[in-house]
Order: structure tokens, then C-alpha cells, then sequence
């Protein structure tokens, strides 16, 4: 248990996050109402699921230079977590959607720019099935991944600020971070977050874990 | 029953009386106090969770220890 503290700690701040999410003070909005809470639990998934390829990236470039399958299992373990977070992410934000915008999906450039990422991401895990040979998968799959990572970057963060969208903190729309984003909120939000993502290397780790003992099976 | 007549009007009276200037937030639910009944279910399913976790965490050591001992 020594080196479990980190996962009580993201236990703790789960259930900080459930309890001052759902109670804690939030500013009063028309149309947004009480789903404002949302930003504790939809918003989070996407940082952890960009968290979560960025570390996939990095292991995949570690690979590269190395050729250590303990490091491609990482990366490909990371992409997969990742990919989960980005499909809860999905689910939510349609959710929200349909009782906010009135729609469970528009055409906004936010919401296909996340959807062809996660194809991206799905593509990965086919290309990494169809490679027979270890290290040549290791090799193929991580210079895709690194280009997958950017193109992702490029779908969900640059893209929406170019064009008009429908979402917060793209186009011409405030972030929650501008105004709506207020004091009582950050506190909630900040943990959150870090909540999340802690989550996420949980999962990861023991993916890892089960990658490496399942590649010991002779 | 007669909790739940009281909140039906509770929520009928704020919706009457609320005006178009104020947004519509849980109020009625919060006085009610009910909000903690979805707390509780919540953390419910997150406690479940977090002990799944540390469960599979148990099993995957063991199997990580008996690997090195083999």
C-alpha cells in the first residue's frame, strides 16, 4: 500500500468532487439552470482523455527510441483509457446538448472535430491488431500515434476557434472560464480534474499491468 | 404522501410565483432536502467503483507476485 496514495488521494477527490458538485453554489443561469454541475463531471473527461494521449505520445516517441515493448504497451494502454474517456466525454456532452441546445448532436465543429478524433484514435487500435510482429507493430503503430496526436490537437482545440461554434470557449462564445466559470465553481472544478485524471492513470496502470503479465504467457 | 403533496405545491407556488427574471434552479428539491438522497446514490456507485478498483488491484499483485515466484 505505500505507493497507493495517489489512488486514495483521487478517491478522495471523487468524492469531494460528488459532494460539492451536486451541493456547492453555482451562479444561476437561464437555459444552462442546475446542468451548470455539469462542468464537474463532462468537461473532465475530455482533459483526461487529452491527458491521457498525450501520454500515450510520448511513450510512443520513447519507443521509438528505445524499441522497449514495456513503453509501446504503455502508449497503447494510454490510447485505449484515453479512447473510453473520450466516448463517456461523447455520451455527456450529447446529453447536455439535448437539454441545453435541444439537440443530442449538431453539426458544431467542436462536436465533429471530437467525433473524427475518436475514429482516429479507433483507427490506431485496428492498425495496432493488424500487425503480427511485435516491434514492427510497435514502430508502425507509434508514428501513426504521434501524428494522431496532433491531428486530435488540431480537431479539438485549434479548428473551433477558427470557425464559428456553438460551444463554450470557441468562436465567438465565452468559455466557463470568462465569467461563467466563477469562484465557487473553480474550487470544484480544479479537484475535479485532477480527480479525473488521477482516475485515468489508475486505469492506465492497470492495463499496463495486465499487458505486461499477459505478453509473459509464453 | 402528505411530504410529497407539499412538495408537488412547493414546485407548483415557485413555478407560479417564480417570475421571468429569476432562473430556475433545484430550490424547491434543495428546501425539500431530497438533493442528498441523489448524493448518496451517486457516491454509492462511486464508492462501489473505487472498491472494484482496489480489488482488481489485489488480484493483478497476487498474480504479479506468483509470476516472479515461478
Amino acid at each position: 500500500m505505500k505507493n497507493s496514495w495517489w489512488k486514495i488521494l483521487c478517491a478522495l477527490l471523487l468524492v469531494y468532487t460528488f459532494i460539492a458538485g451536486f451541493d456547492g453554489e453555482v451562479p444561476a443561469r437561464f437555459i444552462l439552470n442546475e446542468t451548470i454541475r455539469n462542468l464537474y463531471f463532462h468537461v473532465p473527461m475530455w482533459f483526461t482523455m487529452i491527458f491521457l494521449f498525450g501520454v500515450s505520445t510520448v511513450y510512443s516517441i520513447l519507443y521509438l527510441r528505445s524499441s522497449d515493448l514495456q513503453h509501446d504497451r504503455i502508449a497503447s494502454a494510454a490510447a485505449n483509457v484515453g479512447l473510453v474517456f473520450g466516448i463517456l466525454g461523447t455520451l455527456t456532452g450529447s446529453i447536455w446538448a439535448k437539454y441545453t441546445w435541444g439537440a443530442w448532436w449538431t453539426n458544431d465543429v467542436k462536436l465533429n472535430g471530437a467525433a473524427v478524433s475518436i475514429i482516429i484514435y479507433i483507427a490506431y487500435l485496428i492498425l495496432r491488431g493488424s500487425v503480427e510482429d511485435e516491434f514492427k507493430k510497435g514502430r508502425v503503430s507509434a508514428v501513426y500515434n504521434i501524428f494522431a496526436f496532433v491531428m486530435m490537437l488540431v480537431l479539438v482545440m485549434v479548428m473551433p476557434r477558427i470557425y464559428d461554434s456553438l460551444h463554450p470557449g470557441n468562436g465567438g462564445n465565452p468559455a466557463f472560464n470568462q465569467y461563467d466559470l466563477d469562484r465557487n465553481m473553480r474550487y470544484v472544478f480544479y479537484p475535479a480534474v485532477a480527480g479525473w485524471i488521477l482516475l485515468g492513470i489508475w486505469i492506465l496502470s492497470l492495463r499496463t499491468r495486465i499487458a505486461k503479465l499477459e505478453s509473459q504467457i509464453p | 404522501m402528505k411530504a410529497f403533496f407539499f412538495l408537488l405545491l412547493n414546485v407548483l407556488i415557485s413555478g407560479l410565483y417564480a417570475g421571468d427574471n429569476d432562473p430556475d434552479m433545484a430550490d424547491a428539491l434543495r428546501a425539500d432536502g431530497k438533493i442528498w438522497v441523489v448524493i448518496i446514490v451517486a457516491l454509492l456507485i462511486l464508492v462501489g467503483l473505487f472498491l472494484y478498483l482496489f480489488m482488481l488491484e489485489r488480484r493483478l499483485r497476487k498474480l504479479e507476485k506468483d509470476k516472479k515466484g515461478s
